[in-house]
């Protein structure tokens, strides 16, 4: 792990630039959007900076698949970003997201009579800091990455401004955000205290020297909890859950279908690297109880829900647990079931999200599970998409959702100590979930609507975009795993 | 082995799926929805033919075989074949299908489009159940019935339809969990993993599972309990008289005919084909609720005042029939077990259309509501009697063979089984023919059944090919049988050594 600075040259190398290229493409399309705002008619900025966005996230992505040949694998920047097949997978969900949350937004800003070019400079921004954050290799660089997907997340959430619930979203995001990340950069410098490093490499180093002895030194157990603090909030996982319910119930919901999927995705990646490259003492155990109690708390609690969006909340929460088992199990199946449980996840979240915003109309009036009374009939398409989107989220064959549950309990039975109890906690949580989930359905199709007449907005040709290749990727990764499960089992030996 | 005999099987299961598929973009015009949709369930039932004029009769073992690799991690695969028992389920889904556009075209005016969207993607997944040998592509198909079945419950029933749509996904849901762990036991145990049935099979046969010994108790029952509430066994049928009773005419069909047809299947290719020694061990307690199933959905269907849910017992009471002639695993009690089920498939299917063309008229079941209908639906009653007579078991008509069959398995496995059993033939012909008097019989005695229309064109058009075929499968059922006798041979092999000591009994 020393070899590190070996090769570290005095200067960055035009190759360094290659392997932070999907950042720079995302920050300078973000630039311009912010440098045109104010200087264009506004009435007609939404949708040429919604454009230009569009076009920033596509270059992206594009600048992300030409990164992913091995020949720009390797450390850049002095040892602080990684560019590999893990930086890549993370880098392609967290842009596609992107990509789709401005497809969707498109009609969102109209509707809702938002008009605020920033909104697209942001929604690039904070891509920029969570694609930075699944390649950074440095614990004060991944910390910068988050403050930066943070700050922009934060501003999303309240840009309903006349929305009194969406401000208050905005702030309780942002004191409690604040206040978790501040737990992240204590468990930072008390890692930096135990090993004396801040990279990721050299921690890992530092604490195999006491992997003989069984236990690492006290400092690191405590930068580890304390760091598992900050990153549990980010991604919703119980017991730093509260938030989450508030906050996604007041945030334009593209933007929750954003910060459900992209910042969690991208934490997670963080997370594999602590749990998995750094060998977090006591990582295993903090885990296990934190997806115990994701998935009851944030199912049981789902039960109950009549808005949308808070039922919706809660589902996430239970989510992140079922994702957690994964950082449970062992490395080789673990590392991959996580990461295509990120990109599943992201697609069909994504998707019912933007089904949500569409349908909840100007003001998000039509948010509660009565709103939803008939809506098969009103709008059958809609409907049937989201339905799809559900069905996903149950884990039924043929979606997406049904393999990325299946490979993460399936991870934790293999290995000489099978996660048994978790798995089993998992699959009763499963079960409970299917029930609210078809709540939804049953009320579109079987429930009649109170007032017939009104009717729902026909779909407008970028959300048609964004609801066709979030169905088309929640289906392919539901027909055809392979290809992603392959790319994704390729990190497995290059993070330990 | 030619280019459509390779992909026969794959072309019947996903016709309906692409017919459903184009339906999506039809304009919501119903005449040409309903148009289309019977096109394409009539070129199903068609492609479907080539199944029993190619079957190769001397063959044991799987046929019109087709096995390629789908996910690699897990070890999926995309294996069909079918053998003498799935071979006339699948042509008997396709043979019902068009019944039942034909039933709805008139009866279903709202949402027409999703009704036929959704009763083919039904249909697709019902195919898939019985032509799947890959339990992984087996369980997907059988959880996929359960979506489109419980949409059309809720969506196009009557009365209580959501609670009715609910308990029945929920039940069955619930239930095909315990078979997914099964399942997945049997994957995670097979070396290399595999969740192919035939590999499977011949794992277990040969003794190459470790641990079996053990599990095999509990996989068998993990199995059993969701073909049981699907059947549905005595004490998990409560879902099902609900369920019937709200259903659309046609989901009741599809219902009755296919699905608990599913739940039989599942116990001959799964229950006695993976573990026969646990078969043979749980045999008995699983005979006594068959024929408490038989006595009892009976006697509740003796008592129904309404028409749908008599029918629906007298299902629970059909099916009986067929697990006890499972569990007997004589020769004659399982080609008997195997003959009802085709032969409720049609005749109960039948019932269900002319109640539901009864309903269209009349918007109740209720037997009391009618009374002297054969003066004013003369036609409509004579093919009513027809296929009551059928249901009873009338010699020369399709139940009769059936049940003969299993009884005489049954009878030779046990004589008490026999004789309990027998009793539901006293009983079937109770209710259906007091039904009949009470509705048909007498003098009108509501005045509007009066002027009750006669059946139309179209519905006799449905009607004609089940009575067709009640009367074919009674005079020539060795059409059928000398398919199901090979494949119930096969199935019955490792069974030989200790069904002869059970005839010597």
């Amino acid at each position: 792990m020393m070899a590190v600075f070996q090769t570290v040259p005095a200067l960055p190398q035009s190759v360094d630039y290659v392997r932070i290229l999907p950042e720079i493409v995302l920050s300078i399309f973000g630039m311009i959007i912010m440098l045109l705002d104010p200087v264009m008619d506004e009435r007609r900025s939404q949708r040429m900076l919604g454009l230009i966005a569009l076009v920033g996230a596509i270059a992206a992505l594009a600048a992300t698949v030409y990164q992913a040949q091995v020949r720009f694998w390797g450390l850049g920047f002095f040892g602080m970003i990684k560019v590999d097949a893990f930086s890549v997978f993370f880098h392609f969900v967290v842009i596609a997201v992107t990509l789709l949350v401005i497809l969707s937004s498109y009609e969102y800003m109209e509707v809702q009579q938002i008009r605020a070019g920033e909104y697209y400079g942001l929604i690039l921004f904070g891509a920029v800091g969570m694609a930075l954050m699944s390649s950074a290799m440095e614990l004060v660089l991944i910390f910068i990455a988050l403050e930066i997907s943070s700050i922009s997340t934060y501003i999303l959430a309240g840009f309903r401004r006349r929305s009194a619930i969406s401000s208050e979203s905005s702030v309780k995001y942002f004191l409690l955000g604040s206040f978790a990340t501040a737990f992240f950069l204590y468990g930072v410098a008390l890692m930096f205290g135990a090993t004396g490093s801040t990279s990721i490499d050299l921690i890992s180093a530092a604490l195999a020297d006491y992997a003989g002895t069984g236990h690492g030194p006290l400092l690191a157990y405590l930068g580890v909890a304390l760091m598992f603090v900050g990153l549990g909030f980010k991604v919703a996982a119980a017991p730093f859950h509260v938030w989450t319910p508030d906050v996604y119930e007041g945030a334009p919901s593209p933007v929750v279908g954003f910060m459900s999927t992209a910042p969690k995705a991208a934490v997670f990646a963080v997370l594999l690297r602590i749990i998995f490259e750094i060998h977090a003492p006591g990582g295993p155990w903090l885990i296990w109880v934190a997806a115990a109690l994701s998935m009851s708390i944030g199912n049981i609690a789902a039960l109950v829900q009549d808005n949308v969006k808070r039922l919706l909340a809660y589902s996430s929460i239970a989510h992140a647990g079922y994702l957690l088992i994964a950082f449970a199990s062992l490395p080789a199946n673990g590392i991959p079931a996580a990461m295509f449980y990120t990109a599943s996840y992201a697609a069909m979240n994504v998707g019912a999200f933007a089904v949500i915003g569409h349908f909840a109309g100007a003001g998000e009036r039509f948010v509660t599970l009565e709103d939803y009374a008939g809506l098969g009939k009103r709008s059958p398409v809609l409907a049937a998409i989201l339905t799809i989107f559900l069905l996903s989220l149950i884990g039924i064959p043929i979606t997406g959702g049904f393999f990325a549950k299946f490979y993460v309990f399936s991870a934790a039975l293999q290995g000489s100590h099978p996660l048994v109890g978790l798995v089993i906690i998992g699959v009763i949580n499963s079960a409970v979930a299917s029930y609210y989930y078809l709540r939804i359905i049953v009320v579109m199709y079987m429930r009649e609507s109170r007032d017939e007449e009104s009717p729902v907005a026909p779909i407008s040709t970028g959300l048609g975009f964004a609801l066709g290749l979030s169905l088309a990727a929640t289906f392919f990764l539901g027909v055809y795993p392979n290809p992603v499960l392959k790319y994704a089992a390729l990190s497995v030996g290059l993070l330990h | 082995m030619n280019w459509l005999d390779n992909n026969i099987l794959t072309l019947i299961t996903f016709a309906p799926a692409v017919g459903a598929v184009l339906l999506l973009f039809f304009p919501r015009r119903d005449r040409d929805i309903r148009v289309f949709a019977l096109v394409i369930s009539l070129l199903t039932f068609v492609l479907s033919l080539h199944l029993p004029a190619h079957f190769n009769r001397g063959l044991a073992g799987f046929q019109f075989d087709k096995d390629v690799s789908w996910i690699s991690s897990p070890n999926i695969h995309y294996h069909m074949g079918i053998d003498g028992i799935s071979l006339w389920l699948i042509v008997l889904t396709t043979f019902l299908t068009p019944l039942c556009v034909l039933i709805s075209w008139n009866s279903i005016h709202d949402r027409v489009k999703e009704f036929f969207i959704l009763l083919l993607i039904l249909e697709t997944s019902l195919i898939g159940v019985f032509t799947s040998l890959d339990l992984f592509l087996f369980y997907f198909f059988w959880e996929a019935t359960l979506i489109p079945m419980a949409l059309l419950i809720g969506m196009y029933g009557h009365g209580r339809k959501v609670y009715a749509a609910v308990k029945f996904f929920l039940y069955t849901m619930i239930a095909s969990v315990f078979m997914l762990a099964a399942i997945l036991w049997l994957y995670a145990s097979t070396n290399p993993h595999t969740f192919d049935f035939v590999a499977i099979q011949n794992a277990i046969q040969h003794g190459e599972l470790a641990n079996l010994a053990g599990a095999a108790r509990w996989l068998f029952l993990g199995f059993f309990v969701a073909f049981a509430v699907k059947v549905p066994l005595f004490p998990f049928h409560t879902w099902l008289p609900d369920a019937h009773v709200e259903a659309p005419t046609a989901g009741s069909v599809l219902l009755a005919s296919v699905l608990l047809k599913m739940g039989t299947y599942g116990m001959l290719r799964f229950n006695l084909g993976l573990f026969p020694v646990q078969s043979r061990a749980n045999a008995s307690w699983i005979v006594v609720l068959a024929l408490i199933g038989i006595v009892y959905g009976a006697l509740v269907a003796m008592v129904q005042p309404n028409m749908k849910k008599l029918i629906a017992y007298s299902s629970i009471s059909h099916l009986g029939f067929v697990v006890l002639g499972i569990f007997s695993f004589t020769q004659a009690g399982l080609s008997g077990a195997m003959f009802i089920m085709l032969a409720h498939g049609v005749s109960t299917g039948g019932l269900f259309m002319l109640t539901g063309i009864l309903y269209e008229r009349r918007h109740t079941y209720e037997i009391s509501e009618f009374g002297g209908l054969a003066t004013p639906m003369p036609t409509y009653a004579s093919f009513f009697l027809f296929i009551v007579l059928a249901s009873v078991g009338l010699p020369l008509l399709n139940g009769f063979v059936g049940e003969f069959l299993a009884l005489s398995g049954a009878f030779q496995a046990k004589m008490w089984w026999g004789v309990v059993g027998a009793t539901g033939v006293i009983w079937s012909a109770c209710y259906l023919l007091w039904m009949y008097q009470r509705v048909f019989f007498g003098i009108v005695k509501h005045t509007e059944n009066n002027s009750l229309p006669d059946l139309q064109l179209r519905e006799r058009v449905a009607l004609w090919p089940t009575t067709i075929m009640a009367l074919a499968m009674g005079v020539a059922p060795l059409l059928w049988l000398n398919t199901i006798d090979p494949a119930v041979h096969n199935v019955l092999a490792p069974f030989t050594q200790f069904a002869s000591r059970v005839v010597g009994q």
